[in-house]
């Protein structure tokens, strides 16, 4: 198992060098250039020289070989430098945001796994009944929903709940607040957007459930134990759930990797200061080292998930063991 | 035993075709309710697409200052935008939009995808180790990362939103079709092929690709889905179609949420228009996943 992981890591690095490589490049490919953005009307007014000292000061003088390589150092020694456009240290700019984005993101999981593996389970157990189609309708409409538009409409039916309730309608705060500072206040911003994003990514992690299950519940040992007169509750949770899981783990899993820099929309709905808006603005205003810094990030977070989730394999499925 | 002479033989087999294909459209409305509705919507969209000009009442692009964010009415079903454009007509006409991103992205990048995933597991070894370290790469950027980066370098417009939202479907398709594919690479029809001195792409094309198609097609009616809620999604930041190009996405960017509360249509309509097409999708395309795939009939 160890020899595995270490495997597992080392297979990683490529994965970040072309991803570095890739983000690099594309981030050059982009036209403008940064030092006319800062100095303001597009550069056309600026003077050559302001431009060239801006150039030199962020080290946009040197080759891009050059570049790429001080890049890539940074990156191994977690030095990711300066934001191009704040002129903080890029880790201050991401650590300022992460948490929230963090949250919403944990808090969608949780949502999701409470919804998707109880409702695809049933959904499996009775298919083609009612139940069936109505769990499987809610969730390729969780699917078919643009997420941001579910924030729309969601902000709108609590502005008119609350309205009709208690007379005046309420808002989500905009100011984030840790959850240990104010728990309630923190709730009530994240909770719209995380049953938002939770909503969608049930509905995606449900399907799979339902999927998985199907095909388990086909399988010959499952009739074997029905036919050696175990209890249906133990034939499911203990035979056929752990080997369902398998591919719906991967897809969460994977899912949590993408949201952390996937909330661009939802954060743009909700008014939310997280990384996903900070990516936005990264890629608009041509900021090369947070770009590449978050999607580094992305990176990273996607690849050592797929191997959390591999190793998670492991304790799922007994026979399955890395060598 | 007499063999038929090809040409009788293949009248035969169109006479004795036509009935059974209309048959299994009758079999498959009749044992996929659900995927038989989702064709329906479907097509239902695609008419509205295909004949805005006849269907609707006003021009997407014409404003009128005198009827700015009116409600729905008899002059205007679903009401007007902050602009007085009629939002029936710019739904309408988004369709038309909708449908060729997501056609456009689906199918060049599923026929893209298709290709690399089964030469990927044909050719094996270096090839496929390479290949799927690239793959990876590119897996890694969230859709909207990498969509946001290309409409970035390559600006903006239909052409370019196309470009931005297939390249992150190739990996994602070459993936699972790959995964098909590898099974197929060890049967002894394949080996049989190789003895018999076919070429590889002959192989490929004509023995691997076809043995593949089921998976594949499901994933396409998943990608036209996903394409169009991707386009959405970047109109919605201001990065995917231009006004006054008439987009779903661009209707809920622009007055959506600050109407919201007092012209809450502006918000509702094109987000229904969306979710219904990528509705119908989903459902056409779970139905032909499970008429196609045997595992998954009913017991």
């Amino acid at each position: 198992m160890h020899r595995y992981i270490v495997n597992r890591v080392v297979l990683v690095i490529p994965t970040l060098v072309g991803a570095a490589a890739l983000v690099f490049l594309l981030m050059r490919l982009i036209p403008g250039d940064i030092c006319a953005i800062r100095l303001g009307s597009g550069g056309a007014m600026a003077d050559p020289r302001a431009i060239a000292i801006c150039h030199a000061e962020l080290g946009l003088d040197r080759s891009v070989i050059v570049q790429f390589l001080d890049f890539a150092w940074g990156f191994f020694r977690l030095d990711f430098g300066i934001s191009m456009w704040s002129g903080k240290p890029v880790a201050e700019e991401i650590a300022a945001r992460l948490p929230i984005s963090l949250e919403i993101a944990m808090m969608a999981t949780v949502i999701a796994i409470l919804i998707a593996i109880p409702l695809g389970t049933i959904s499996a157990l009775k298919q083609n009944s009612w139940i069936d189609h109505v769990v499987r309708t809610a969730a390729i409409a969780g699917i078919s929903m643009p997420s941001f538009w579910l924030g729309i409409v969601s902000i709108l039916v609590v502005l008119d709940v609350t309205h009709a309730l208690f007379g005046a309608p309420w808002m989500p705060p905009i100011d984030y607040v840790p959850f240990w500072q104010d728990p309630l206040r923190n709730l009530s911003m994240v909770i719209l957007p995380a049953l938002t994003v939770g909503y969608r990514y049930a509905a995606v992690s449900m399907r799979m459930t339902r999927s998985t299950m199907l095909e388990v519940l086909r399988e010959d040992y499952i009739r074997t134990a029905r036919a050696k007169g175990l209890v249906e509750k133990i034939v499911i949770n203990r035979h056929a759930l752990k080997n369902a899981l398998l591919p719906v783990v991967t897809l969460i899993g994977i899912e949590f990797a993408f949201l952390i820099s996937g909330l661009v929309v939802t954060e743009q709905v909700f008014n939310i200061n997280g990384v996903g808006r900070l990516f936005v603005l990264a890629v608009q205003n041509q900021d090369y080292t947070l770009t590449q810094a978050l999607v580094m990030l992305t990176v990273v977070t996607f690849v050592f998930v797929n191997l959390a989730v591999d190793l998670l394999y492991a304790w799922l499925d007994p026979r399955i063991r890395f060598g | 035993m007499v063999d038929l002479a090809p040409p009788f033989a293949a009248a035969v087999d169109d006479a004795a075709e036509t009935p059974r294909s209309r048959a299994g459209i009758v079999d498959f409305c009749r044992r996929q309710p659900l995927g038989t509705v989702g064709l329906v919507l479907v097509l239902v969209m695609a008419v509205a697409g295909l004949g805005a000009e006849w269907i609707a009442p006003y021009s997407p692009t014409s404003n009128d200052f005198a009827a700015m964010t009116e409600p729905p009415s008899w002059a205007h079903i679903m009401g007007t935008d902050q602009f007085g454009r009629d939002l029936f007509s710019r739904i309408v006409f988004g369709a038309r939009t909708a449908f060729i991103v997501g056609f456009s992205c689906a199918i060049v990048g599923g026929v893209t995808g298709l290709v690399l995933g089964v030469a990927s597991a044909y050719f094996g070894g270096r090839i496929d180790l390479v290949l799927q370290r690239v793959l990876d790469v590119v897996m890694a950027f969230p859709l909207i990362i990498m969509a946001l980066a290309v409409i970035a370098v390559f600006g903006g417009g239909v052409h370019n939103v196309i470009l931005a939202i297939t390249i992150p479907l190739i990996p994602r398709c070459a993936r699972v079709v790959r995964s098909s594919a590898l099974a197929i690479r060890e049967v002894p029809y394949i080996d049989a092929a190789r003895a018999c001195g076919f070429g590889h792409s002959r192989i490929i094309l004509r023995h691997m690709v076809p043995n593949v198609l089921a998976p594949f097609l499901i994933m396409l009616t998943a990608f036209v889905g996903q394409a169009i809620l991707a386009e959405a999604s970047l109109s919605y930041l201001g990065l995917g179609v231009q006004e006054p190009t008439a987009a779903w996405g661009l209707m809920l960017q622009g007055g959506a949420e600050e109407y919201a509360s007092t012209a809450p249509w502006i918000a509702i309509f094109p987000g229904v228009a969306i979710a219904l097409t990528v509705f119908g999708f989903s459902l056409f395309g779970d139905a032909l996943r499970d008429a196609l795939d045997p595992k998954l009939r009913e017991r």
